[in-house]
């Protein structure tokens, strides 16, 4: 394997292969009732309590659109930097399954709500746009449960009928690391938006991954393999290192790839082939006579681009150039909204630079031992910007607010009451500062001998003595000067 | 006052509301005729001692200000009815029952009428003889050995047979407008979007359209006028003024230009049916209306088009029955052989032959040929109509190729079968109101009718065209009660 750079490079004898990548994300629209029915969408209720008639799908029940889930996509779309196409269609895909009632999903095949739009993605050696083909909008199936009984299967049919969007990329990605990078990217995007929480676990972000391999240099694109739904981006990456290798295999012992349609088995870390090409689903997809086309005024569109809040590409920029952080540090801050929001709200108070290392550096690290989201931090972003400021003008050193810190962590505690309860206030008054330093010379007679006669590295043990004995209060700027004075 | 049940529901409500009649003595009346008719087959569902219940308790506190005052009616058993058994004729429904309420329906019960009970029809409106029911076929009330047409026979036979003052059926290529002309009764097909289709079990989502079944145009334009309303819950439900249909009711038609398309003039058309054609004409002029001939020139290809849009979309329609959720259940060795059993012991064989054709003409490699072109063909059969509709108000056609066929005579024969929609699928096709009413008799004594189509939303404009013929025809159907012993 090559790691030239961030280029990912599979090598065989003499031979290196590229790989090439596309993903089918399906995204969860966030909202409170299904595409097609009123029912509810909540995660976790007990089976089957959140079914109406028209997801169970009893005879002579109609659907009719959500008209929110039509904006949320709408502002995926814009999100996407995409083509919003003002007339689009439902499709029926038919197939049978018992999980899916209606005995069809309706879909969008031809005419799709959103078109071509782009992401850019920061990798660690520049900028990457990955295309958007497309993003339309379709139900969800219902789910089939077959390990409650050694003969039945049962069903839960609460997600049927639930929203997606299902974003389709172009055959962009290169990388496992890219698969990541964009993952991540469009999960920020629509937790920003509002229209999907991303939350993988949940099964609200899942991926069908397309994979082929290519030779180096090649322009033609290799058969593909689709490895379907894939719920976490650990997987992702492990299916596609995982079928990229099967395939140059393939290819090095001369044989052909077959286009098909492979499982992701996470136990034994391979794919496993589900239906060959010929063997796949005629779905009959046709125009759902039930539903008239999709069409949206531009004032419609117009209204929810005024509704679209700062997005992290846009962000970081700001970000950059207002508060002259480091692409590093401007990536890391927005990379979600909530941690964009608990900078922004620090920073309306406090110093930039001192604000960006505290939250990057002991806030992540903090939560991140307590396995804890930014959302749920024990310290506000009022109380964080306080301890800033007690650093800034003096009144604690940088060690002490560690001290301080991690008392707040225990519990949202104002700052300013630690350091007076506890007597954490720095010490500054050089008279008291004096006596003490006086005090460290007298005891270290030796050493001080010593450091006049030029051993100059003995000064930061007189550093460390004084602030031991001071319990780490002393001003270290004011120590510094007295010290070099005294000795 | 005449036997109640020889009244129209136009002369009843006036007698409920006058309190010349109670609402249990007309229901009684209706139940006890239909009671002795069970040999007709036309109900699959009887729901008698409910409705003779509901009816006195209407008339403990009857409210006279609605459309249909304690007025008893049964339905076709397509329109779902709120804990009453829904078969749609089939077996795999056997057992349904739902626990919602069409919006059609409903809408006749928030003007007062009482369900009697579930009117039978060929299995998921799938026929034109009521001979695909699971329950059997019904009798045509003119002669034993007649069908009473499809797929609304339960409810032609039985308005023709007054064992129900009025109903409801449903069309979809024809499915009121024929079964109307083979008993001698009238039947509208209103306007694609005109009623709501929430609550009916589908058959081909974008041509069913539910409608009035009754024994004049007066009575048909007053249930028109309660069954049509804008309903959120049908997206293709359209909002448009309704007319008070039976108010606005008028004999007046001096003027209107009423086309005669050349095109229906098809090969071996009985000649009794093109001298009915050429009476209906004279009818019409009498009435003071211009005749002007015109063109529809894709007519020929409308029955093939039907019959690629309609067994398509119910292919996908009638996926959701597989045992699963309701309805009947074979047992199977597993998931798939559950489903081809279930479906192929629950639907009968038209049905089967309608779900294949359908999914053949959906099927990769042929959706270009057959459903994609059907569907550039339907729009060419629509300009076809909003050319003509340039140059004429309403149009004039026989309603079917022939009166009513004897029971068994096509069963074998498919495309014979299908033949029968031959003046009436292209209205469904277009989207357009028709409707048909009894216009004469053949040589041998059955009746036939004549078919009035008119523009989108001009229900009140072809109620009129038959109300004023209706005068001029002055048709006497001739049943003889024969099945009553």
């Amino acid at each position: 394997m090559s790691k030239n750079k961030s280029e990912y490079l599979i090598n065989r004898h003499d031979n290196q292969y590229e790989v090439v990548i596309g993903l089918e994300v399906h995204a969860q629209v966030t909202s409170e009732s299904k595409l097609f029915s009123t029912s509810a969408t909540k995660f976790g209720a007990e089976p089957n309590t959140q079914v109406s008639l028209v997801d169970a799908a009893f005879p002579g029940m109609l659907p009719v659109i959500n008209e929110y889930c039509v904006k949320q996509a709408i502002k995926t779309g814009i999100g996407l930097k995409a083509k919003i196409n003002k007339r689009s269609v439902f499709d029926r895909k038919n197939y049978f399954y018992a999980d899916l009632p209606q005995g069809y999903q309706i879909s969008q095949f031809k005419n799709p709500i959103v078109g071509e739009g782009k992401v850019i993605l920061d990798m660690p050696d520049g900028q990457k746009e990955v295309g958007i083909e497309r993003l339309h909008l379709e139900q969800d199936a219902g789910k089939s449960i077959h390990d409650l009984d050694p003969k039945n299967t049962f069903v839960d049919l609460n997600r049927s009928g639930v929203a997606l969007m299902e974003i389709v990329s172009k055959p962009d990605l290169r990388s496992p690391d890219e698969v990541n990078a964009y993952i991540k990217k469009l999960r920020s995007i629509m937790r920003y938006l509002g229209t999907c929480d991303g939350n993988m676990q949940e099964g609200s972000l899942r991926a069908d991954v397309n994979v082929s391999v290519r030779k180096k240099g090649s322009k033609e694109f290799g058969t593909r393999c689709e490895i379907k739904n894939v719920n976490s981006i650990k997987f992702m990456q492990m299916a596609i290192e995982y079928e990229a290798n099967r395939q140059v295999d393939l290819i090095e012992d001369g044989q052909t790839i077959d286009q098909e349609t492979r499982l992701f088995d996470t136990k034994k870390n391979e794919t496993r082939s589900m239906r060959s090409k010929e063997d796949a689903h005629d779905y009959r997809y046709f125009p759902d006579p039930d539903l008239l086309p999709l069409e949206v005024s531009d004032d419609f569109i117009e209204n929810l681009k005024s509704e679209i809040p700062e997005l992290p590409d846009e962000k970081k920029k700001r970000f950059i150039e207002k508060f002259k952080l480091s692409p590093y540090e401007a990536n890391i801050l927005v990379s979600d909204i909530e941690t964009s929001n608990y900078f922004e709200n620090v920073i309306k108070k406090s110093d930039v630079k001192l604000a960006t290392n505290w939250i990057i550096g002991e806030l992540f690290a903090a939560l991140n031992e307590k396995n804890l989201e930014i959302t749920e931090s024990p310290i506000s972003a009022g109380n964080l910007s306080k301890l800033i400021n007690l650093i800034k003008d003096g009144t604690i050193s940088g060690k002490i607010a560690k001290t301080v810190f991690e008392q707040m962590m225990e519990g949202d505690k104002d700052p300013q009451k630690i350091v007076e309860e506890k007597g954490l206030k720095q010490e500054s008054d050089p008279k008291a500062l004096e006596a003490l330093i006086d005090k460290v010379i007298d005891d270290n007679r030796d050493k001080a001998t010593e450091y006049k006669s030029g051993k100059v590295k003995l000064f930061g043990f007189f550093v460390g003595q004084v602030m031991k004995v001071s319990g780490g209060k002393a001003n270290p700027q004011l120590v510094n000067e007295i010290l070099k004075k005294k000795l | 006052m005449s036997e109640v049940i020889k009244q129209s529901l136009s002369e009843l409500v006036e007698n409920i509301k006058s309190k010349k009649l109670s609402s249990s003595e007309v229901t009684k009346a209706f139940v006890e005729r239909s009671e002795k008719s069970k040999e007709l087959n036309a109900y699959i569902t009887e729901d008698y001692a409910n409705a003779l219940n509901k009816a006195k308790k209407f008339d403990e506190k009857p409210n006279l200000d609605l459309k249909l005052p304690g007025i008893p009616m049964a339905v076709k058993d397509l329109f779902c009815t709120k804990d009453l058994r829904t078969t749609a004729g089939s077996k795999i429904l056997n057992n349904f029952v739902p626990t919602y309420e069409s919006t059609v329906t409903q809408n006749i019960w928030n003007e007062g009428a009482i369900l009697m009970g579930k009117l039978n029809c060929d299995e998921f409106a799938m026929g034109s003889s009521n001979e695909t029911s699971f329950f059997g076929n019904v009798q045509n009330p003119i002669d034993k050995n007649l069908v009473p047409g499809g797929s609304s026979g339960g409810s032609s036979s039985a308005v023709a047979a007054q064992l129900t003052p009025i109903t409801i059926g449903t069309d979809t290529g024809g499915s009121i407008r024929q079964p109307s002309s083979f008993t001698g009764t009238v039947g509208l097909k209103p306007t694609y979007g005109s009623c709501s289709r929430y609550g009916i079990v589908a058959f081909a989502s974008s041509l069913d359209q539910a409608g009035p079944m009754a024994q004049n145009v007066k009575d048909c334009a007053l249930l028109q006028e309660v069954i049509s309303t804008y309903d959120e819950k049908d997206s293709t439900s359209i909002d448009f003024k309704r007319n008070e249909y039976s108010k606005e009711l008028t004999k007046d038609i001096k003027g209107k230009k009423i086309g005669i398309p050349k095109e229906y003039r098809v090969d071996g058309m009985p000649k009794e049916i093109e001298d009915l054609w050429k009476k209906g004409i004279e009818y019409a002029k009498d009435c003071g209306a211009e005749i002007i001939d015109i063109s529809l020139p894709h007519t020929n290809y409308a029955l093939p088009t039907y019959y690629i849009v309609a067994p398509a979309e119910a292919s996908s329609n009638l996926a959701r029955y597989d045992g699963v959720k309701y309805g009947f259940r074979a047992e199977g060795e597993n998931l798939i052989d559950m489903y081809e059993k279930t479906r192929s012991e629950g639907f009968g064989a038209e049905v089967q032959r309608r779900i294949m054709i359908g999914t053949y003409v959906l099927s990769s490699g042929y959706y270009d040929a057959y459903y994609l072109k059907a569907q550039k063909v339907r729009k060419l059969i629509k300009n076809d109509f909003d050319d003509a509709y340039n140059k004429v108000d309403a149009i004039l056609t026989p309603s079917t190729p022939s009166s009513a066929f004897k029971i068994g005579e096509k069963t074998n024969d498919p495309v014979s079968m299908y033949l029968n929609d031959i003046f009436t699928v292209p209205v469904n096709l277009a989207g357009l109101p028709g409707i048909s009413i009894p216009a004469g008799h053949d040589a041998k004594g059955y009746p036939l009718g004549l078919q009035i189509i008119g523009k989108a939303f001009d229900e009140q404009n072809i109620l009129n065209i038959a109300y004023a013929m209706e005068e001029k025809i002055n048709f006497k159907n001739n049943i003889t009660d024969w099945w009553i012993k």
